[in-house]
């Protein structure tokens, strides 16, 4: 008796959205593994990384921080990923994002009025709607591949952001440490509850959130990204420019991994440094699968990650393991979301004897 | 005995296949429930049936690509089930599929050589492919690319993959709805020597009077029954029909012929070069199409029609406006969307992948030509006003589905094709460009959409059908063309015509045909 995928009639709904909590069940069981091989107590290790950092309010405020840029990023990929414009690049959108916005901060140092800080919004999003639209127009141009483009423009984006800190905006009085000047108070987002870390960004990213749902599912422009995404043939015979569907995916992604990347810098960081992104834009692509590319799948996924981001800290704090130990997880989940992806499609038969 | 059929029938013996009690589950739905069927040495065999009566999914289980849920099939004397299709071909069993089972990406002979066992040398078998295509009337060339063919050449493809493994039984699928009625001549002359030569063939189809002229019995299946067993050429048409869906089969009404109707479409000297290096390139094209009229173009597929269909839809947009002209404007340049803003609708060859999306739901589907009936304000899509256009097409156009939420590819070729046809006379066009109208759709629904394009036609809209199928343009049409080689012929009244005409012009040889050439060639 050997198991064996049988293509299911129809793709099933049900493992649609079963896929991404099977994923979660077997990468805590992963986890429990790891943690078990490497000599530690799984049941310690599973405390110390999932239990500990929400043992109170202000670990909860740390995980909606987190959250934050995952689900702006995540939401913009999947508007492009729907209408299959894979922009991997949002890692870099996001730096150029946060040099823009950190820009104009800087710009405007001393400048107390209340319009500066969405002007560096929007200054965040169109600095990576610009990243993105060099993908674009060499999408749209030459048809060259805008997973390549927008991948290798990644690191353009971090050698960028590495020259800026450490030649023309460096801190004069920073001690040569690669960063700029801390932002002065009007270029930092407001905290939203007192002794966290929790800032008005998060408004901002559940309005896009919601933006990203009327959007996706109301709007007639997300439905012919949608049928260009699963016929790109019906797409053509129906008129809908594959072109204006190319853009539109590109710049959505840009523009909020752009706004992310300005939330980071007048957030939590309060200046710009090179180390301005914490793979957010990796890791934001994860989540957008795992929330099934729909804004409130991504709303629940983001914070998800977050959490694996917040365990991994703790995990290096209290049971000495290394930094790349948050890695190993979002790896597994994305692992087991693609292993467990395969039976949306199929389904297994425990076929023998007459075979 | 049967001394009508063209053929005499094979003597009476012990049945090369047979199928008892063939019965097949689904989760959804039974396919088959309780099948006999006996096919004797050299007796060509008809399975009749509408869509979703069970035919497919009983050849499916002769050929191995699926099992039985109860009941047993014979051999040859032996009990025995296919386990797979390679397993039925070691047998002696071949099948031509309707849904053609090639891969794109490979040439015809590549293709045909990952059916045959072990690895034959290419060259060698290029040859065995040209030497079959030619005794049987199946010209293809070996070492073209899959994707680059035609649905007609593909079929080509497939049936003479078939051929070369000389079966004893040959499982053949709708195999003429893409042929011209000479070549259909020749395939039954095909399908007839090797009938001489022992092999038996499981004919199935809907054309009633091919299987009326070609075919020994028939077994008539309905809801996965059998509902008869029949001597073809002591049955009519329409006592098969009867058989086959259980009550008489409407006859369309066409009324007479508009007269002096504005002309909606123009084709000026529509020459357009095929980016695809095996394409059709369309040569010097003039066609008027005036309101109140359908208008045929008739042809092997292949010739120029995909090409064409693009050209008029904006699909493929061309460097020139003058050449298109719809409702006088000159839409040489403009994309579908302008062109259906003139009042243009459009029915396309593929209705999976092309006229519907199939993971998309019927309503969805509405959206993707309909929006224009107000179902989009503001950018956002009014919900309530999508269903309601979806039910309303659903229910004047009989589709049989689960309703609005129905996924597109749940439903049969035949009622998506009604959908697909009822969104685009819902929307009144003042000109329908309709390809393949009733390609693979069983006799009812093709019945359905014929009358349904008669009458669009008799409220005054102009229509130009594109089809492979010669007795429906004849039946429809109140003029037809031919388009052979990328040329299109003069469009003729088709009360002034007949088949054999039509049969004639379809290779190309139309009056002035030759002279135009040879003025294209000095020029």
């Amino acid at each position: 008796m050997l198991p064996r995928l049988e293509a299911r009639p129809e793709p099933s709904n049900t493992m649609r959205y079963a896929s991404p909590l099977l994923a979660v069940a077997l990468t805590l069981l992963g986890g429990l593994v790891i943690f078990a091989t490497l000599g530690k107590s799984p049941i310690e290790g599973f405390r110390v990384f999932f239990l500990s950092p929400l043992k109170d309010a202000y670990g909860v405020s740390e995980l909606f921080l987190k959250a934050t840029p995952l689900m702006l990023i995540a939401v913009g990929l999947a508007v492009g990923f729907r209408a299959n414009v894979w922009n991997i690049g949002a890692e870099g959108q996001y730096i150029i994002g946060a040099i823009a916005g950190g820009g104009v901060a800087l710009y405007f140092e001393g400048n107390a009025s209340l319009l500066l800080l969405p002007l560096m919004i929007v200054a965040g999003a169109i600095g990576g709607a610009l990243w993105a639209s060099i993908a674009a127009l060499l999408k749209t141009r030459f048809n060259a591949n805008e997973i390549l483009v927008s991948l290798m423009l990644v690191y353009i984006a971090q050698l960028t952001v590495s020259w800026l800190v450490h030649g023309p905006w460096k801190d004069p009085e920073g001690f040569n440490f690669p960063q700029t000047k801390m932002f002065h108070d009007a270029a930092i987002l407001p905290i939203l509850v007192e002794g966290t870390r929790l800032n008005a960004a998060f408004l901002v990213a559940l309005g896009i959130l919601l933006a990203g749902y009327v959007f996706m599912h109301r709007s007639f422009m997300g439905f012919q990204m949608q049928v260009a995404g699963q016929a790109e043939a019906a797409a053509r015979y129906a008129g809908f420019s594959a072109k204006r569907t190319i853009w539109t995916g590109l710049l959505a992604g840009g523009a909020m991994a752009g706004i992310a990347g300005m939330g980071e810098v007048a957030g939590p960081m309060g200046q710009l440094t090179e180390h301005v992104s914490n793979n957010y834009g990796f890791a934001a692509i994860i989540v957008a699968f795992v929330g099934r590319l729909n804004p409130v799948g991504i709303f629940f996924a983001s914070l998800l990650m977050a959490l694996l981001y917040l365990g991994g800290e703790q995990a290096q704090q209290y049971l000495g393991l290394p930094s790349s130990i948050s890695k190993v997880f979002q790896g597994m989940l994305l692992f087991f979301l693609l292993g467990a992806d395969v039976f949306v499609n199929y389904r297994l038969r425990w076929s023998g004897g007459k075979g | 005995m049967t001394n009508t059929a063209a053929t005499a029938a094979p003597a009476a013996g012990r049945p090369r296949l047979e199928m008892r009690g063939i019965r097949k589950v689904y989760p959804a739905v039974v396919a088959n429930d309780g099948i006999d069927l006996a096919v004797l040495p050299g007796e060509i065999h008809a399975v009749l049936g509408e869509n979703g009566a069970g035919k497919s999914t009983l050849m499916k289980i002769i050929y191995g690509v699926t099992r039985p849920t109860e009941g047993e099939m014979i051999w040859e004397g032996q009990t025995i089930i296919p386990e797979n299709p390679a397993h039925a071909r070691s047998l002696g069993i071949g099948m031509v599929f309707q849904h053609f089972s090639l891969f794109e990406t490979l040439t015809v002979v590549e293709n045909v050589s990952l059916a045959l066992p072990g690895a034959p040398e290419l060259g060698y078998l290029a040859r065995r492919i040209e030497k079959v295509s030619e005794k049987y009337g199946l010209p293809v060339d070996p070492r073209r690319l899959v994707h680059a063919l035609s649905v007609g050449e593909r079929q080509r493809v497939e049936i003479i993959r078939c051929l070369l493994q000389n079966p004893k039984l040959l499982i053949m699928d709708e195999p003429t709805s893409v042929l011209t009625p000479q070549a259909v001549r020749k395939l039954f002359e095909t399908l007839r020597n090797l009938s001489g030569e022992g092999c038996s063939i499981l004919y199935i189809s809907h054309k009633l009077d091919e299987i009326q002229e070609l075919c020994h019995t028939a077994t008539v299946l309905r809801a996965g029954k059998v509902t008869g067993t029949c001597i073809p050429a002591q049955e009519t048409p329409k006592s098969m029909a009867r058989m086959m869906i259980g009550k008489d089969l409407p006859v369309p009404q066409h009324g007479a012929p508009a007269e002096g109707g504005e002309v909606r479409l123009r084709l000026a000297g529509l020459s357009h070069a095929s980016d695809d290096p095996f394409g059709t390139d369309l040569k010097d094209i003039h066609l008027e199409v005036h309101s109140g009229e359908i208008v045929g173009i008739a042809g092997v597929s292949g010739n120029g029609q995909q090409e064409l269909l693009y050209a008029v839809s904006g699909e493929e947009p061309l460097a020139e406006k003058h050449p298109v002209q719809i409702l006088g404007a000159e839409a040489g340049r403009m994309r579908p969307g302008r062109r259906r803003r003139l009042g243009m609708g459009f029915v396309p060859e593929e209705r999976l992948g092309r006229g519907a999306v199939p993971r998309m739901t019927l309503a969805e589907n509405a959206l993707l030509t309909a929006h224009r009936r107000n179902l989009v304000k503001k950018g956002l899509i009014d919900f309530a006003a999508v269903d309601v256009f979806a039910f309303e097409c659903i229910s004047k156009y009989d589709v049989k589905c689960g309703g609005p939420k129905a996924q597109a590819k749940s439903l049969s070729g035949g009622n998506l094709q009604k959908y697909i046809m009822g969104r685009e006379i819902l929307q009144q066009p003042k000109l329908l460009v309709v390809a393949q109208p009733t390609w693979g759709v069983d006799v009812g629904a093709a019945a359905f959409i014929r009358q349904a394009l008669i009458d669009l036609r008799t409220a005054g809209t102009a229509i130009l059908v594109i089809s492979e199928e010669l007795d429906e343009l004849f039946e429809i049409c109140d003029r037809i063309a031919v388009i052979a080689k990328g040329r299109l012929s003069p469009a003729k009244r088709t009360a002034d015509t007949n088949v054999e005409e039509i049969g004639v012009w379809m290779s190309g040889m139309w009056p002035g045909a030759e002279a135009d050439a040879e003025v294209q060639h000095a020029a």
